[in-house]
C-alpha cells in the first residue's frame, strides 16, 4: 500500500512538473512584454528591475488594438450567429424530411468536411472576387458560413434525431405553424448542442488566421487581431520588448474568455468531440 | 388543397435548407469542383480569366520535377507519425492521471488545456522567443547541452521546435477528450475488477483502454488531420525555413501559389493533398474502428 501510494505522489509530482513546463512560456512573454529591451538581451528569465508599460501603450496604437479586437469580436459574432440559425435549421430539416434529395445534400455536408482549406483556397478566391464577396464584412462572414456548415450541421443533425417527435406532434395539433415548431418548441431544446457549436467555431474563427489574410487582407479597415500582430510581427522582428507586449495584448482576450466560461467550453469540446 | 400542401412543403423546404445550400455550393461545393478545372491549366493569379489549359502538364511536373513538394510531403509525414504518438500518449496518461481522485487536479486540467486556446499564429510567435532568447537563457543558467543547440536553425532543430509546439498546443484538448471518455466507463464495472482483485494497471488494461477506444479513434483522427494540415504555425514559428527544409505539404502549396504566382500547379497541388488526406483519414478510421467495443 505504502509502494502504490508513493509511486502515485511521484506521479503526481511528476505532473506538476509537466504543468510548469506547460506555463513557463506563458511565464517568459509576460515577464519580458514590461522589460526594456536592453534587459531582455542580457537575462531573459528574471523579474525585470523597472516595470516598463510603456511597451504597452506604443504597441496599442501602432496595431490600432480597439479597432482590431473590435473586428475580430464583430466577425467572430456574427459568424457564430450565423452558422448556429442557419445549420440548426438545416440539420433540422435533414432530419425531419429524410427525402433522397436531402439524403444527398447530407452526404454532401459531411463528406466536406474532409476537404483541407488549401484544396479550396485559391478558387475561392477567384470565386468570391467575382461576386464581390472580397475586402468586406459581409463577404468573410458568408465565407465562415461555408466552411462553418459542415460540422454544425453534422451537430445538429445527430443531437435533433434524439429529439422526440411526439412534442412537435402535440404543438401541431395546437395550431402551430411548422416555423412556429422549430423556434419555439425545437430550438430552444437544442441548447446544449448550440453551446458546443458556439464554442468549437467562436474559437476557430477567432484564432483563424490564412482566411482573412485571403478575403479581407486588402482591406485595413477589417484587419482581425491575428492579422494586425502578424503585419506589426513583420515590421518589428528584433524588437522583442514591443513585439512581446503585442503578443500580450494578442492573446488576453481568448485567455480571460476561456477563464471566465472555462465549464461550458470544456464540456462544449468533448461533448463535440465524443459525438462527431 | 393537396396542391397547396405541397407548394408548402417547397417553401419550406426553401426557408429551412435554402440558405445553407446556397452558401456552401458558393464557397465550398463550386470551389472544390472549379479545383478539378484549375489543376489542368496555367494561369497566374493576376489575369484571372487567362487560364490556359494544358492537360497532364501539372500533374506531371509534381511527379517528375518537383523535389520540393516530395520533400514537404515526406517531412509532413514524419512529422505527423511523431507528433500523433507523442501527443496521444502524453494526452492519455494525463487523462488517467487527472482522473484520479488528487487535489488540485483542475487546475492541472485548466494549465495543460490553456495552450489550445490560442491560434497556431501567436503560438509561433511565442514559441520564437522562448528557442531563440528564453533558451539561450536558460542555457546560460544551467549549462545544459539541450537548450544551447541552434534553436530553428538548422532542418533538425527546426523540426523538433515545430513538434515540441505543436504538442504543447494540441495535448490538453485531447486530454479533455480522454478525460470525457473515461469518466464515462461504467462505474460498476471498475468496482467489480477492483473487487476481484484487479490493480488499477490491470484495470486500465483490459478495462478502461477498451472502452475509450472510440475517444483513442476521435483523438487520432483529428490530430491526424490537424498534423497532415499544419499551416499556421508552420508560417510563423519557421516560415519553411531555414531554407525550405521545414515546409509542410500545406505550406507548399501555399508558397507555390502566393509567392511564386503559379496558381495552376499550386491548385493541382492542392488537389494531390485533397487526396492524400482523404486517403489517410479513412484508413485510419476504419483502423480503429475495428477496435472499438460496447460497454
Amino acid at each position: 500500500m505504502t509502494a502504490s501510494r508513493s509511486r502515485l505522489w511521484a506521479i503526481a509530482a511528476a505532473a506538476i512538473l509537466l504543468a510548469l513546463l506547460f506555463i513557463a512560456p506563458f511565464y517568459f512573454v509576460l515577464v519580458n512584454s514590461v522589460k526594456a529591451l536592453g534587459e531582455i538581451m542580457v537575462d531573459a528569465a528574471s523579474l525585470p528591475d523597472k516595470y516598463l508599460f510603456s511597451n504597452y501603450s506604443k504597441v496599442w496604437d501602432i496595431i490600432k488594438f480597439p479597432k482590431a479586437l473590435w473586428n475580430s469580436i464583430l466577425i467572430t459574432g456574427i459568424s457564430v450567429t450565423g452558422i448556429v440559425i442557419i445549420s440548426a435549421m438545416t440539420g433540422y430539416r435533414l432530419v425531419r424530411k429524410p427525402s433522397v434529395f436531402n439524403k444527398i445534400l447530407f452526404t454532401c455536408f459531411i463528406s466536406a468536411m474532409i476537404i483541407p482549406f488549401q484544396s479550396v483556397m485559391l478558387q475561392l478566391v477567384r470565386v468570391t472576387s467575382f461576386l464581390e464577396l472580397r475586402a468586406n464584412l459581409f463577404g468573410i462572414v458568408i465565407c465562415y458560413l461555408g466552411f462553418g456548415l459542415s460540422l454544425s450541421v453534422f451537430l445538429f443533425h445527430g443531437f435533433i434525431k434524439s429529439v422526440p417527435l411526439e412534442i412537435e406532434e402535440a404543438a401541431v395539433v395546437d395550431g402551430c405553424s411548422p416555423y412556429g415548431v422549430f423556434w419555439r418548441i425545437v430550438f430552444p431544446l437544442l441548447r446544449p448542442i448550440i453551446v458546443t457549436v458556439i464554442i468549437l467555431n467562436g474559437l476557430w474563427i477567432w484564432n483563424d488566421y490564412l482566411l482573412p489574410v485571403l478575403i479581407i487582407g486588402s482591406n485595413k479597415d477589417l484587419t482581425t487581431i491575428p492579422l494586425a500582430i502578424t503585419r506589426f510581427f513583420g515590421q518589428y522582428t528584433k524588437q522583442w520588448d514591443l513585439a512581446l507586449a503585442g503578443l500580450t495584448m494578442g492573446i488576453m482576450p481568448i485567455i480571460i474568455m476561456f477563464l471566465m466560461l472555462q465549464k461550458h467550453i470544456i464540456e462544449g469540446i468533448s461533448s463535440g468531440s465524443l459525438k462527431g | 388543397m393537396n396542391l397547396r400542401k405541397r407548394s408548402n412543403e417547397w417553401i419550406q423546404q426553401l426557408v429551412f435548407v435554402g440558405p445553407g445550400m446556397i452558401v456552401f455550393t458558393i464557397i465550398v461545393l463550386i470551389p472544390f469542383l472549379l479545383g478539378f478545372y484549375f489543376s489542368f491549366t496555367e494561369w497566374n493569379g493576376l489575369d484571372l480569366d487567362k487560364a490556359k489549359w494544358i492537360g497532364m502538364d501539372n500533374v506531371r511536373r509534381i511527379f517528375t520535377n518537383d523535389d520540393k513538394f516530395w520533400a514537404a510531403f515526406k517531412f509532413t509525414l514524419k512529422f505527423t507519425v511523431v507528433t500523433v504518438v507523442v501527443t496521444n500518449i502524453l494526452a492519455l496518461l494525463l487523462g488517467l492521471l487527472l482522473t484520479r481522485p488528487m487535489r488540485g487536479r483542475n487546475t492541472l486540467r485548466t494549465i495543460f488545456f490553456l495552450p489550445n486556446m490560442i491560434g497556431g499564429i501567436l503560438l509561433g510567435y511565442i514559441w520564437q522567443f522562448i528557442f531563440t532568447k528564453g533558451f539561450k537563457t536558460i542555457g546560460e543558467m544551467t549549462g545544459w547541452h539541450f537548450f544551447e543547440l541552434p534553436w530553428l536553425g538548422t532542418p533538425e532543430t527546426g523540426f523538433w521546435g515545430l513538434v515540441i509546439v505543436f504538442v504543447w498546443q494540441t495535448t490538453g484538448y485531447m486530454m479533455v477528450i480522454y478525460i470525457a471518455a473515461i469518466v464515462g466507463v461504467p462505474k460498476d464495472l471498475m468496482e467489480a475488477a477492483t473487487i476481484d482483485g484487479a490493480t488499477y494497471l490491470q484495470t486500465v488494461r483490459k478495462i478502461i483502454m477498451p472502452l475509450v477506444m472510440p475517444a483513442i479513434t476521435v483523438c487520432l483522427f483529428l490530430t491526424t488531420s490537424g498534423a497532415f494540415k499544419m499551416f499556421d504555425l508552420n508560417l510563423s514559428l519557421t516560415k519553411g525555413g531555414p531554407g525550405t527544409s521545414t515546409q509542410s505539404l500545406a505550406y507548399n502549396i501555399y508558397a507555390e501559389a502566393l509567392v511564386n504566382n503559379r496558381y495552376g500547379l499550386g491548385t493541382a497541388k492542392a488537389m494531390l493533398f485533397f487526396f492524400a488526406v482523404s486517403i489517410i483519414a479513412v484508413t485510419q478510421v476504419w483502423l480503429t474502428k475495428r477496435k472499438e467495443v460496447e460497454a
